[in-house]
Protein backbone atom coordinates (compact mmCIF):
# COMPACT_ATOMS: atom_id res chain seq x y z
CA UNK A 1 0.00 0.00 0.00
CA UNK A 2 1.18 3.50 -0.80
CA UNK A 3 1.45 5.48 2.41
CA UNK A 4 1.05 8.96 0.92
CA UNK A 5 -1.34 9.70 -1.94
CA UNK A 6 -1.38 12.91 -3.95
CA UNK A 7 -3.84 14.20 -6.53
CA UNK A 8 -6.76 16.49 -7.32
CA UNK A 9 -10.26 16.51 -5.90
CA UNK A 10 -13.41 15.65 -7.87
CA UNK A 11 -16.25 16.72 -5.59
CA UNK A 12 -19.83 15.38 -5.48
CA UNK A 13 -22.81 15.53 -3.10
CA UNK A 14 -24.75 13.06 -0.94
CA UNK A 15 -26.07 9.61 -1.94
CA UNK A 16 -23.90 8.98 -5.00
CA UNK A 17 -25.39 5.60 -5.94
CA UNK A 18 -23.81 2.66 -7.73
CA UNK A 19 -25.98 3.22 -10.81
CA UNK A 20 -24.37 6.66 -11.07
CA UNK A 21 -20.88 5.22 -10.58
CA UNK A 22 -21.36 2.46 -13.17
CA UNK A 23 -24.77 1.97 -14.84
CA UNK A 24 -26.36 -1.50 -14.67
CA UNK A 25 -26.16 -2.15 -18.39
CA UNK A 26 -22.37 -2.50 -18.08
CA UNK A 27 -22.53 -5.23 -15.42
CA UNK A 28 -22.05 -7.99 -17.96
CA UNK A 29 -18.64 -6.48 -18.64
CA UNK A 30 -15.74 -8.01 -16.71
CA UNK A 31 -12.83 -6.12 -18.32
CA UNK A 32 -11.93 -3.43 -15.76
CA UNK A 33 -10.51 -1.09 -18.41
CA UNK A 34 -13.78 -1.15 -20.32
CA UNK A 35 -15.72 -0.54 -17.10
CA UNK A 36 -13.45 2.43 -16.38
CA UNK A 37 -14.52 4.08 -19.65
CA UNK A 38 -17.94 4.61 -18.06
CA UNK A 39 -17.00 5.59 -14.50
CA UNK A 40 -19.42 8.12 -12.97
CA UNK A 41 -21.27 8.29 -16.28
CA UNK A 42 -24.63 8.47 -14.50
CA UNK A 43 -23.71 11.60 -12.55
CA UNK A 44 -20.84 13.26 -14.45
CA UNK A 45 -20.28 12.21 -18.09
CA UNK A 46 -17.08 14.33 -18.18
CA UNK A 47 -15.45 12.49 -15.26
CA UNK A 48 -13.43 10.09 -17.41
CA UNK A 49 -11.97 12.89 -19.51
CA UNK A 50 -10.77 14.95 -16.55
CA UNK A 51 -9.68 12.31 -14.00
CA UNK A 52 -5.94 11.63 -13.67
CA UNK A 53 -4.15 8.75 -11.94
CA UNK A 54 -3.95 9.40 -8.21
CA UNK A 55 -6.94 11.74 -8.07
CA UNK A 56 -9.56 11.61 -5.32
CA UNK A 57 -13.32 11.52 -5.26
CA UNK A 58 -14.75 13.62 -2.42
CA UNK A 59 -18.41 13.04 -1.58
CA UNK A 60 -21.12 13.63 0.99
CA UNK A 61 -22.97 10.99 2.95
CA UNK A 62 -23.90 7.45 1.87
CA UNK A 63 -21.41 7.19 -1.00
CA UNK A 64 -21.91 4.01 -3.05
CA UNK A 65 -25.46 3.28 -1.95
CA UNK A 66 -27.48 0.77 -3.94
CA UNK A 67 -26.21 -2.32 -5.64
CA UNK A 68 -23.57 -4.77 -4.37
CA UNK A 69 -21.77 -4.46 -7.71
CA UNK A 70 -18.03 -4.58 -7.12
CA UNK A 71 -17.86 -3.06 -10.59
CA UNK A 72 -18.29 0.32 -8.84
CA UNK A 73 -15.00 0.41 -6.88
CA UNK A 74 -13.32 -1.42 -9.78
CA UNK A 75 -14.41 1.28 -12.28
CA UNK A 76 -13.15 4.02 -9.96
CA UNK A 77 -9.86 2.18 -9.37
CA UNK A 78 -9.15 1.68 -13.06
CA UNK A 79 -9.96 5.36 -13.67
CA UNK A 80 -7.03 6.12 -11.40
CA UNK A 81 -8.84 6.84 -8.13
CA UNK A 82 -6.82 5.62 -5.13
CA UNK A 83 -9.12 6.84 -2.36
CA UNK A 84 -12.63 8.17 -1.87
CA UNK A 85 -13.14 10.71 0.92
CA UNK A 86 -16.78 10.81 2.03
CA UNK A 87 -18.90 11.82 5.00
CA UNK A 88 -20.11 8.21 5.09
CA UNK A 89 -20.20 5.11 2.90
CA UNK A 90 -22.89 2.58 2.13
CA UNK A 91 -21.85 -0.71 3.67
CA UNK A 92 -21.33 -2.94 0.63
CA UNK A 93 -19.31 -0.32 -1.26
CA UNK A 94 -17.13 0.15 1.83
CA UNK A 95 -16.47 -3.59 2.15
CA UNK A 96 -15.91 -4.10 -1.56
CA UNK A 97 -13.38 -1.28 -1.69
CA UNK A 98 -11.39 -2.78 1.19
CA UNK A 99 -11.76 -6.53 0.69
CA UNK A 100 -11.18 -6.27 -3.05
CA UNK A 101 -8.13 -4.06 -2.44
CA UNK A 102 -9.54 -1.56 -4.93
CA UNK A 103 -9.27 1.77 -3.16
CA UNK A 104 -9.24 3.28 0.33
CA UNK A 105 -12.55 4.57 1.70
CA UNK A 106 -11.79 7.47 4.05
CA UNK A 107 -14.43 8.99 6.29
CA UNK A 108 -14.29 12.75 6.82
CA UNK A 109 -16.31 15.16 8.94
CA UNK A 110 -18.78 17.66 7.50
CA UNK A 111 -16.37 20.56 8.13
CA UNK A 112 -13.61 18.97 6.08
CA UNK A 113 -16.07 18.15 3.29
CA UNK A 114 -16.99 21.84 3.18
CA UNK A 115 -13.34 22.92 3.01
CA UNK A 116 -12.39 20.66 0.11
CA UNK A 117 -13.18 22.20 -3.28
CA UNK A 118 -13.30 20.74 -6.74
CA UNK A 119 -9.81 20.67 -8.27
CA UNK A 120 -7.95 21.30 -4.96
CA UNK A 121 -4.66 19.44 -4.89
CA UNK A 122 -4.40 17.33 -1.74
CA UNK A 123 -2.06 14.87 -0.12
CA UNK A 124 -3.43 12.03 2.01
CA UNK A 125 -1.27 10.24 4.56
CA UNK A 126 -3.33 7.14 5.27
CA UNK A 127 -1.19 5.76 8.10
CA UNK A 128 -1.03 9.08 9.97
CA UNK A 129 -4.68 9.90 9.21
CA UNK A 130 -3.81 13.32 7.82
CA UNK A 131 -5.10 15.22 4.78
CA UNK A 132 -3.04 18.17 3.51
CA UNK A 133 -4.74 20.65 1.21
CA UNK A 134 -1.83 21.92 -0.88
CA UNK A 135 -3.98 24.43 -2.77
CA UNK A 136 -5.41 26.08 0.36
CA UNK A 137 -2.43 25.26 2.60
CA UNK A 138 -4.54 23.59 5.29
CA UNK A 139 -4.25 20.34 7.22
CA UNK A 140 -7.20 18.17 8.29
CA UNK A 141 -7.62 14.90 10.20
CA UNK A 142 -9.58 12.03 8.72
CA UNK A 143 -11.73 9.82 10.93
CA UNK A 144 -9.66 6.90 12.26
CA UNK A 145 -9.80 3.76 10.12
CA UNK A 146 -10.95 0.75 12.20
CA UNK A 147 -8.13 -1.67 13.09
CA UNK A 148 -9.34 -4.68 11.09
CA UNK A 149 -10.06 -2.51 8.06
CA UNK A 150 -6.56 -0.97 8.22
CA UNK A 151 -4.99 -4.43 8.38
CA UNK A 152 -6.93 -5.60 5.32
CA UNK A 153 -5.97 -2.40 3.47
CA UNK A 154 -2.30 -2.92 4.35
CA UNK A 155 -2.48 -6.54 3.20
CA UNK A 156 -3.95 -5.42 -0.12
CA UNK A 157 -7.30 -7.19 0.26
CA UNK A 158 -9.11 -9.94 2.15
CA UNK A 159 -7.32 -12.83 0.39
CA UNK A 160 -3.91 -11.50 1.40
CA UNK A 161 -5.02 -10.73 4.94
CA UNK A 162 -3.85 -13.23 7.57
CA UNK A 163 -5.87 -13.48 10.76
CA UNK A 164 -3.81 -13.34 13.90
CA UNK B 1 -28.45 -8.41 28.60
CA UNK B 2 -30.18 -10.60 26.02
CA UNK B 3 -29.47 -10.83 22.33
CA UNK B 4 -31.60 -10.09 19.28
CA UNK B 5 -32.21 -12.82 16.69
CA UNK B 6 -29.49 -11.30 14.48
CA UNK B 7 -26.98 -11.31 17.36
CA UNK B 8 -27.87 -14.90 18.29
CA UNK B 9 -27.37 -16.15 14.75
CA UNK B 10 -24.02 -14.37 14.45
CA UNK B 11 -22.92 -15.63 17.90
CA UNK B 12 -23.65 -19.25 16.93
CA UNK B 13 -22.00 -18.84 13.54
CA UNK B 14 -18.84 -17.36 15.08
CA UNK B 15 -18.76 -19.95 17.88
CA UNK B 16 -19.19 -17.39 20.62
CA UNK B 17 -21.57 -17.42 23.58
CA UNK B 18 -22.37 -13.73 23.34
CA UNK B 19 -21.83 -11.01 20.74
CA UNK B 20 -22.72 -7.32 20.97
CA UNK B 21 -23.21 -4.62 18.35
CA UNK B 22 -19.84 -3.30 17.20
CA UNK B 23 -17.99 -6.61 17.70
CA UNK B 24 -16.19 -7.83 14.61
CA UNK B 25 -16.69 -11.58 14.16
CA UNK B 26 -15.55 -14.17 11.63
CA UNK B 27 -18.74 -16.13 11.02
CA UNK B 28 -19.15 -19.55 9.45
CA UNK B 29 -21.43 -19.24 6.45
CA UNK B 30 -24.25 -21.75 5.84
CA UNK B 31 -25.38 -20.84 2.31
CA UNK B 32 -23.99 -18.87 -0.63
CA UNK B 33 -25.70 -17.64 -3.81
CA UNK B 34 -24.17 -16.36 -7.04
CA UNK B 35 -26.04 -14.99 -10.03
CA UNK B 36 -24.94 -14.33 -13.60
CA UNK B 37 -23.40 -10.96 -12.68
CA UNK B 38 -21.68 -12.03 -9.44
CA UNK B 39 -20.59 -15.49 -10.63
CA UNK B 40 -18.42 -14.25 -13.51
CA UNK B 41 -16.99 -11.70 -11.04
CA UNK B 42 -16.00 -14.50 -8.67
CA UNK B 43 -14.54 -16.44 -11.60
CA UNK B 44 -12.44 -13.39 -12.51
CA UNK B 45 -11.21 -13.06 -8.91
CA UNK B 46 -10.12 -16.71 -8.92
CA UNK B 47 -8.16 -16.12 -12.16
CA UNK B 48 -6.52 -12.95 -10.83
CA UNK B 49 -5.53 -14.65 -7.58
CA UNK B 50 -3.74 -17.56 -9.22
CA UNK B 51 -0.27 -16.03 -8.67
CA UNK B 52 -1.11 -15.49 -4.98
CA UNK B 53 -3.24 -18.42 -3.80
CA UNK B 54 -2.77 -20.78 -6.74
CA UNK B 55 -5.46 -22.47 -8.78
CA UNK B 56 -8.72 -22.90 -6.84
CA UNK B 57 -9.43 -26.56 -7.53
CA UNK B 58 -12.19 -27.06 -5.02
CA UNK B 59 -14.49 -24.90 -2.96
CA UNK B 60 -15.30 -25.32 0.68
CA UNK B 61 -18.69 -26.99 0.30
CA UNK B 62 -20.45 -27.19 -3.09
CA UNK B 63 -23.68 -28.42 -1.44
CA UNK B 64 -24.01 -25.07 0.37
CA UNK B 65 -23.76 -23.05 -2.83
CA UNK B 66 -26.48 -22.37 -5.38
CA UNK B 67 -26.53 -20.50 -8.65
CA UNK B 68 -29.29 -18.40 -10.22
CA UNK B 69 -29.43 -17.12 -13.77
CA UNK B 70 -31.53 -14.00 -13.43
CA UNK B 71 -29.96 -10.69 -14.44
CA UNK B 72 -29.28 -10.85 -18.19
CA UNK B 73 -31.57 -13.79 -19.05
CA UNK B 74 -32.53 -14.93 -21.52
CA UNK B 75 -29.15 -13.56 -22.70
CA UNK B 76 -29.34 -10.20 -24.43
CA UNK B 77 -26.09 -10.46 -26.38
CA UNK B 78 -22.97 -12.54 -26.79
CA UNK B 79 -21.30 -11.16 -23.66
CA UNK B 80 -24.20 -12.09 -21.38
CA UNK B 81 -24.41 -15.47 -23.07
CA UNK B 82 -20.72 -16.01 -22.27
CA UNK B 83 -21.45 -15.15 -18.66
CA UNK B 84 -24.10 -17.89 -18.53
CA UNK B 85 -21.45 -20.28 -19.85
CA UNK B 86 -19.11 -19.20 -17.04
CA UNK B 87 -21.79 -20.11 -14.49
CA UNK B 88 -22.23 -23.50 -16.18
CA UNK B 89 -18.47 -24.11 -16.15
CA UNK B 90 -18.34 -23.01 -12.52
CA UNK B 91 -21.09 -25.46 -11.53
CA UNK B 92 -19.33 -28.28 -13.37
CA UNK B 93 -15.83 -27.58 -12.10
CA UNK B 94 -16.83 -27.30 -8.46
CA UNK B 95 -19.70 -29.81 -8.38
CA UNK B 96 -22.51 -27.33 -7.60
CA UNK B 97 -25.81 -29.14 -8.16
CA UNK B 98 -28.34 -26.45 -7.29
CA UNK B 99 -28.27 -24.40 -10.46
CA UNK B 100 -31.44 -22.67 -11.63
CA UNK B 101 -31.15 -22.33 -15.40
CA UNK B 102 -33.47 -20.43 -17.70
CA UNK B 103 -35.34 -22.64 -20.11
CA UNK B 104 -34.93 -25.78 -18.01
CA UNK B 105 -37.74 -25.84 -15.46
CA UNK B 106 -37.78 -23.69 -12.36
CA UNK B 107 -35.62 -20.57 -12.53
CA UNK B 108 -36.02 -16.90 -11.79
CA UNK B 109 -34.93 -14.08 -9.52
CA UNK B 110 -32.50 -15.36 -6.88
CA UNK B 111 -34.15 -13.69 -3.88
CA UNK B 112 -37.57 -15.09 -4.61
CA UNK B 113 -36.10 -18.56 -5.25
CA UNK B 114 -34.24 -18.43 -1.93
CA UNK B 115 -37.43 -18.90 0.08
CA UNK B 116 -39.79 -20.29 -2.56
CA UNK B 117 -37.42 -23.25 -2.93
CA UNK B 118 -36.49 -23.27 0.79
CA UNK B 119 -32.81 -22.90 -0.15
CA UNK B 120 -32.11 -20.92 3.01
CA UNK B 121 -33.52 -21.98 6.39
CA UNK B 122 -34.20 -20.24 9.71
CA UNK B 123 -31.13 -19.43 11.80
CA UNK B 124 -28.67 -19.75 8.92
CA UNK B 125 -26.02 -17.26 7.77
CA UNK B 126 -26.57 -16.61 4.06
CA UNK B 127 -24.61 -14.38 1.71
CA UNK B 128 -25.11 -13.64 -1.98
CA UNK B 129 -23.66 -11.52 -4.75
CA UNK B 130 -26.55 -9.08 -4.68
CA UNK B 131 -27.53 -6.18 -2.46
CA UNK B 132 -31.12 -7.41 -2.09
CA UNK B 133 -29.91 -10.64 -0.47
CA UNK B 134 -31.46 -9.02 2.63
CA UNK B 135 -34.80 -10.29 1.30
CA UNK B 136 -34.12 -13.78 2.59
CA UNK B 137 -34.20 -12.58 6.19
CA UNK B 138 -37.91 -13.25 5.73
CA UNK B 139 -37.18 -16.86 6.81
CA UNK B 140 -35.49 -15.75 10.04
CA UNK B 141 -31.97 -16.13 8.63
CA UNK B 142 -29.10 -13.63 8.71
CA UNK B 143 -28.94 -12.67 5.04
CA UNK B 144 -26.60 -10.03 3.61
CA UNK B 145 -25.31 -8.99 0.20
CA UNK B 146 -21.60 -8.97 -0.60
CA UNK B 147 -19.40 -8.15 -3.57
CA UNK B 148 -17.71 -10.82 -5.63
CA UNK B 149 -14.30 -10.75 -3.89
CA UNK B 150 -16.03 -11.38 -0.56
CA UNK B 151 -18.07 -14.21 -2.05
CA UNK B 152 -14.91 -15.70 -3.59
CA UNK B 153 -13.34 -15.62 -0.12
CA UNK B 154 -16.36 -17.41 1.38
CA UNK B 155 -16.20 -20.07 -1.33
CA UNK B 156 -12.58 -20.80 -0.40
CA UNK B 157 -12.73 -20.39 3.39
CA UNK B 158 -16.39 -20.97 4.34
CA UNK B 159 -16.43 -17.84 6.47
CA UNK B 160 -16.31 -14.07 6.37
CA UNK B 161 -16.12 -11.09 8.69
CA UNK B 162 -19.04 -9.04 9.94
CA UNK B 163 -19.36 -6.14 12.28
CA UNK B 164 -22.30 -7.19 14.50
CA UNK B 165 -25.02 -4.67 13.64
CA UNK B 166 -27.23 -2.72 15.99
CA UNK B 167 -30.87 -3.67 15.48
CA UNK B 168 -33.68 -1.25 14.69
CA UNK B 169 -37.02 -2.80 15.64
CA UNK B 170 -40.11 -1.83 13.62
CA UNK B 171 -43.19 -2.91 15.55
CA UNK B 172 -46.14 -2.65 13.21
CA UNK B 173 -49.54 -3.19 14.81
CA UNK B 174 -53.09 -2.79 13.59
CA UNK B 175 -54.56 -3.78 10.27
CA UNK B 176 -53.16 -2.56 6.98
CA UNK B 177 -56.01 -1.01 4.92
CA UNK B 178 -57.14 -3.10 1.93
CA UNK B 179 -55.73 -0.49 -0.49
CA UNK B 180 -52.29 -0.43 1.16
CA UNK B 181 -49.51 -2.98 0.98
CA UNK B 182 -46.13 -3.92 2.42
CA UNK B 183 -44.60 -1.75 -0.33
CA UNK B 184 -46.40 1.33 1.01
CA UNK B 185 -45.25 0.45 4.53
CA UNK B 186 -41.66 0.11 3.27
CA UNK B 187 -41.78 3.49 1.53
CA UNK B 188 -43.21 5.09 4.70
CA UNK B 189 -40.32 3.69 6.73
CA UNK B 190 -37.66 4.82 4.22
CA UNK B 191 -39.29 8.27 4.06
CA UNK B 192 -39.05 8.49 7.86
CA UNK B 193 -35.55 7.10 8.50
CA UNK B 194 -33.87 8.06 5.21
CA UNK B 195 -31.95 6.06 2.62
CA UNK B 196 -29.02 5.70 5.03
CA UNK B 197 -31.20 5.42 8.15
CA UNK B 198 -30.28 1.78 8.69
CA UNK B 199 -26.73 1.86 7.23
CA UNK B 200 -24.61 -0.91 8.83
CA UNK B 201 -27.64 -1.90 10.93
CA UNK B 202 -30.21 -4.70 11.11
CA UNK B 203 -33.90 -3.96 10.54
CA UNK B 204 -36.25 -6.30 12.40
CA UNK B 205 -39.99 -6.32 11.79
CA UNK B 206 -42.59 -7.52 14.29
CA UNK B 207 -46.15 -6.86 15.39
CA UNK B 208 -49.67 -7.96 14.49
CA UNK B 209 -49.59 -6.40 11.01
CA UNK B 210 -46.50 -8.44 10.13
CA UNK B 211 -48.04 -11.61 11.52
CA UNK B 212 -51.09 -11.01 9.32
CA UNK B 213 -48.95 -10.73 6.16
CA UNK B 214 -48.25 -13.66 3.88
CA UNK B 215 -44.62 -14.58 3.17
CA UNK B 216 -44.51 -12.64 -0.13
CA UNK B 217 -45.62 -9.42 1.56
CA UNK B 218 -43.12 -9.88 4.40
CA UNK B 219 -40.42 -10.36 1.74
CA UNK B 220 -41.24 -6.93 0.33
CA UNK B 221 -40.30 -5.42 3.71
CA UNK B 222 -37.03 -7.33 4.03
CA UNK B 223 -36.24 -6.60 0.36
CA UNK B 224 -36.76 -2.83 0.66
CA UNK B 225 -34.55 -2.68 3.78
CA UNK B 226 -31.62 -2.44 1.35
CA UNK B 227 -32.93 0.98 0.28
CA UNK B 228 -32.54 2.19 3.87
CA UNK B 229 -28.94 0.94 3.81
CA UNK B 230 -29.54 -2.05 6.11
CA UNK B 231 -26.92 -4.76 6.49
CA UNK B 232 -29.70 -7.30 6.97
CA UNK B 233 -33.42 -7.45 7.65
CA UNK B 234 -35.12 -10.14 9.64
CA UNK B 235 -38.48 -11.40 10.85
CA UNK B 236 -38.68 -14.01 13.62
CA UNK B 237 -40.22 -17.25 12.35
CA UNK B 238 -43.86 -17.97 13.17
CA UNK B 239 -46.07 -20.96 12.45
CA UNK B 240 -47.11 -19.54 9.09
CA UNK B 241 -43.48 -19.35 7.93
CA UNK B 242 -42.60 -22.79 9.28
CA UNK B 243 -45.58 -24.34 7.47
CA UNK B 244 -44.58 -22.51 4.29
CA UNK B 245 -41.08 -23.98 4.51
CA UNK B 246 -42.25 -27.47 5.56
CA UNK B 247 -44.32 -27.68 2.40
CA UNK B 248 -41.11 -27.02 0.43
CA UNK B 249 -38.36 -28.97 2.19
CA UNK B 250 -37.80 -32.10 4.29
CA UNK B 251 -34.78 -30.53 6.01
CA UNK B 252 -35.23 -30.11 9.77
CA UNK B 253 -36.06 -26.52 10.74
CA UNK B 254 -34.21 -25.02 13.69
CA UNK B 255 -35.68 -21.56 14.16
CA UNK B 256 -33.79 -19.05 16.27
CA UNK B 257 -35.55 -16.35 18.30
CA UNK B 258 -34.26 -13.26 20.07
CA UNK B 259 -34.18 -13.12 23.86
CA UNK B 260 -37.07 -11.43 25.64
CA UNK B 261 -34.69 -8.88 27.09
CA UNK B 262 -32.89 -8.26 23.79
CA UNK B 263 -31.63 -4.71 23.35
CA UNK B 264 -32.63 -2.67 20.31
CA UNK B 265 -30.84 0.53 19.37
CA UNK B 266 -34.21 2.06 18.35
CA UNK B 267 -37.81 0.91 18.49
CA UNK B 268 -40.27 2.38 15.99
CA UNK B 269 -43.99 1.89 16.70
CA UNK B 270 -46.10 2.05 13.55
CA UNK B 271 -49.88 1.96 13.26
CA UNK B 272 -50.59 0.02 10.06
CA UNK B 273 -54.02 1.63 9.72
CA UNK B 274 -52.37 4.98 8.96
CA UNK B 275 -50.44 3.65 5.94
CA UNK B 276 -51.83 5.00 2.66
CA UNK B 277 -50.72 4.36 -0.93
CA UNK B 278 -47.29 5.99 -1.37
CA UNK B 279 -44.99 6.65 -4.28
CA UNK B 280 -41.22 7.32 -4.31
CA UNK B 281 -40.45 10.05 -6.84
CA UNK B 282 -37.26 10.31 -8.91
CA UNK B 283 -34.44 9.93 -8.01
CA UNK B 284 -34.50 8.30 -4.60
CA UNK B 285 -36.54 5.63 -2.77
CA UNK B 286 -36.66 8.12 0.10
CA UNK B 287 -38.31 10.89 -1.97
CA UNK B 288 -41.83 9.86 -0.98
CA UNK B 289 -45.27 11.43 -1.55
CA UNK B 290 -48.77 10.05 -1.28
CA UNK B 291 -50.12 8.69 -4.57
CA UNK B 292 -52.96 11.24 -4.40
CA UNK B 293 -50.52 14.17 -4.31
CA UNK B 294 -49.13 12.95 -7.64
CA UNK B 295 -52.44 12.43 -9.43
CA UNK B 296 -51.49 14.82 -12.25
CA UNK B 297 -48.26 12.98 -13.12
CA UNK B 298 -48.64 11.29 -16.51
CA UNK B 299 -46.68 8.12 -17.14
CA UNK B 300 -45.55 6.45 -20.36
CA UNK B 301 -44.81 3.05 -18.93
CA UNK B 302 -45.82 0.66 -16.16
CA UNK B 303 -43.67 -2.16 -14.86
CA UNK B 304 -44.95 -4.84 -12.48
CA UNK B 305 -42.21 -7.31 -11.62
CA UNK B 306 -38.86 -7.93 -9.83
CA UNK B 307 -37.89 -9.44 -6.48
CA UNK B 308 -39.86 -6.60 -4.87
CA UNK B 309 -43.02 -6.62 -6.95
CA UNK B 310 -43.21 -9.74 -9.16
CA UNK B 311 -44.14 -12.33 -6.55
CA UNK B 312 -47.41 -14.29 -6.69
CA UNK B 313 -49.11 -11.97 -4.18
CA UNK B 314 -48.03 -8.94 -6.24
CA UNK B 315 -49.47 -10.47 -9.41
CA UNK B 316 -52.73 -11.27 -7.60
CA UNK B 317 -52.96 -7.66 -6.45
CA UNK B 318 -52.28 -6.34 -9.96
CA UNK B 319 -54.87 -8.73 -11.41
CA UNK B 320 -57.49 -7.61 -8.87
CA UNK B 321 -57.18 -4.12 -10.38
CA UNK B 322 -56.77 -5.06 -14.04
CA UNK B 323 -59.60 -7.60 -14.15
CA UNK B 324 -62.14 -6.40 -16.71
CA UNK B 325 -60.16 -3.21 -17.42
CA UNK B 326 -57.84 -2.07 -20.21
CA UNK B 327 -54.40 -0.57 -19.81
CA UNK B 328 -53.97 2.92 -21.24
CA UNK B 329 -50.15 2.97 -21.37
CA UNK B 330 -47.50 0.37 -22.18
CA UNK B 331 -47.52 -2.16 -19.34
CA UNK B 332 -45.04 -4.97 -18.79
CA UNK B 333 -45.68 -7.69 -16.22
CA UNK B 334 -42.94 -10.17 -15.35
CA UNK B 335 -43.41 -13.01 -12.83
CA UNK B 336 -40.35 -13.35 -10.57
CA UNK B 337 -39.95 -17.10 -11.14
CA UNK B 338 -41.15 -19.83 -13.46
CA UNK B 339 -43.14 -21.45 -10.65
CA UNK B 340 -44.96 -18.17 -9.99
CA UNK B 341 -45.61 -17.83 -13.72
CA UNK B 342 -47.18 -21.31 -13.73
CA UNK B 343 -49.31 -20.62 -10.67
CA UNK B 344 -50.45 -17.27 -12.12
CA UNK B 345 -51.47 -19.13 -15.24
CA UNK B 346 -53.47 -21.68 -13.21
CA UNK B 347 -55.23 -18.92 -11.31
CA UNK B 348 -56.19 -17.10 -14.50
CA UNK B 349 -54.02 -14.07 -13.71
CA UNK B 350 -52.06 -14.29 -16.96
CA UNK B 351 -55.28 -14.23 -18.95
CA UNK B 352 -56.46 -11.16 -17.04
CA UNK B 353 -53.17 -9.41 -17.86
CA UNK B 354 -53.31 -10.31 -21.53
CA UNK B 355 -56.99 -9.33 -21.76
CA UNK B 356 -56.12 -5.95 -20.27
CA UNK B 357 -53.61 -5.42 -23.07
CA UNK B 358 -50.48 -5.79 -20.95
CA UNK B 359 -47.38 -7.68 -22.03
CA UNK B 360 -46.31 -10.68 -19.94
CA UNK B 361 -42.62 -11.59 -20.05
CA UNK B 362 -40.36 -14.41 -18.92
CA UNK B 363 -38.76 -14.16 -15.47
CA UNK B 364 -35.73 -11.83 -15.43
CA UNK B 365 -34.23 -9.01 -13.36
CA UNK B 366 -33.64 -7.15 -16.63
CA UNK B 367 -36.14 -4.29 -16.59
CA UNK B 368 -35.50 -3.27 -12.99
CA UNK B 369 -31.89 -2.26 -13.64
CA UNK B 370 -32.12 -1.10 -17.25
CA UNK B 371 -30.33 -4.21 -18.44
CA UNK B 372 -32.86 -6.08 -20.48
CA UNK B 373 -36.37 -5.57 -21.94
CA UNK B 374 -38.33 -2.36 -21.70
CA UNK B 375 -35.29 -0.09 -21.25
CA UNK B 376 -36.48 3.53 -20.75
CA UNK B 377 -35.54 6.19 -23.29
CA UNK B 378 -34.61 9.81 -22.57
CA UNK B 379 -37.46 11.63 -20.85
CA UNK B 380 -39.66 8.57 -20.49
CA UNK B 381 -41.69 8.26 -17.26
CA UNK B 382 -42.32 4.89 -15.64
CA UNK B 383 -44.17 3.71 -12.54
CA UNK B 384 -42.63 0.53 -11.27
CA UNK B 385 -43.07 -2.02 -8.48
CA UNK B 386 -39.29 -2.32 -8.17
CA UNK B 387 -36.99 -1.03 -5.44
CA UNK B 388 -34.77 1.71 -6.94
CA UNK B 389 -35.21 4.86 -9.00
CA UNK B 390 -31.71 6.32 -9.15
CA UNK B 391 -30.78 8.34 -12.27
CA UNK B 392 -30.47 5.91 -15.18
CA UNK B 393 -31.60 2.95 -13.14
CA UNK B 394 -34.10 1.68 -15.72
CA UNK B 395 -32.45 3.16 -18.80
CA UNK B 396 -31.48 6.66 -19.92
CA UNK B 397 -30.20 8.93 -17.14
CA UNK B 398 -32.90 11.43 -18.05
CA UNK B 399 -35.72 8.89 -17.72
CA UNK B 400 -37.84 9.08 -14.55
CA UNK B 401 -39.02 6.18 -12.40
CA UNK B 402 -41.70 6.34 -9.70
CA UNK B 403 -41.78 3.42 -7.24
CA UNK B 404 -45.14 2.11 -6.03
CA UNK B 405 -47.14 -0.92 -4.94
CA UNK B 406 -48.64 -3.39 -7.45
CA UNK B 407 -52.09 -1.92 -6.66
CA UNK B 408 -51.00 1.64 -7.42
CA UNK B 409 -48.98 0.60 -10.48
CA UNK B 410 -51.94 -1.35 -11.90
CA UNK B 411 -54.38 1.51 -11.21
CA UNK B 412 -51.95 3.86 -12.97
CA UNK B 413 -51.78 1.50 -15.96
CA UNK B 414 -55.55 1.91 -16.36
CA UNK B 415 -55.62 5.72 -16.21
CA UNK B 416 -52.18 6.70 -17.55
CA UNK B 417 -51.71 9.03 -14.56
CA UNK B 418 -50.45 8.14 -11.10
CA UNK B 419 -53.57 6.80 -9.42
CA UNK B 420 -54.35 5.86 -5.83
CA UNK B 421 -56.14 2.49 -6.07
CA UNK B 422 -59.03 3.99 -4.07
CA UNK B 423 -59.68 6.53 -6.80
CA UNK B 424 -60.11 4.09 -9.68
CA UNK B 425 -63.72 4.34 -10.80
CA UNK B 426 -65.89 1.51 -12.10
Amino acid sequence: MEGILRGRVHKYGDNVDTDSIIPGRFLKEMDPKKLAEHTMEGIDPNFVTKVKPGDFVVAGKNFGCGSSREHAPIALRYSGIKAVLAKSFARIFYRNAIDGGHLIPIEIDEKIYEKLSDDDEIEVDVLKGVIRNLTKVEVYNMRPIPELVMEIIKAGGIFMFKRR
Amino acid sequence: MGMTITEKILARASEKRIVSPGDVVFANVDKVMMHDVGGPGVWTVFQELKPIIGEVNKIWDPDRVWLAEDHFVPPIDRQSSENIKILEDFAKKYGIRKHFRYGIGQYGICHTLSYEEALVLPGEVYVGTDSHTNTTGVVGAFAAGLGHTDIAYVLVHGKTWFRVPETLLFRVDGELPSYSTAKDLSLAIIRDIGTDGANYKAMQFSGSAIKAMDIDERATLTNMSTEAGAKNAIIEPDERLLQYLRSRTDSPLKPVYGDENAEFSEIYEINAMTIEPLVAKPYSPGNVSSARELSDVEVDRVYIGSCTGGKLTDLRMAASVLKGRRVKVRTEIVPATQRIYMQALREGLIEIFLQSGALVGAPTCGLCFGGHMGVLRKGEVCISTTNRNFPGRMGDRESRTYLASPLTAAATAVTGKITDPRDLSG
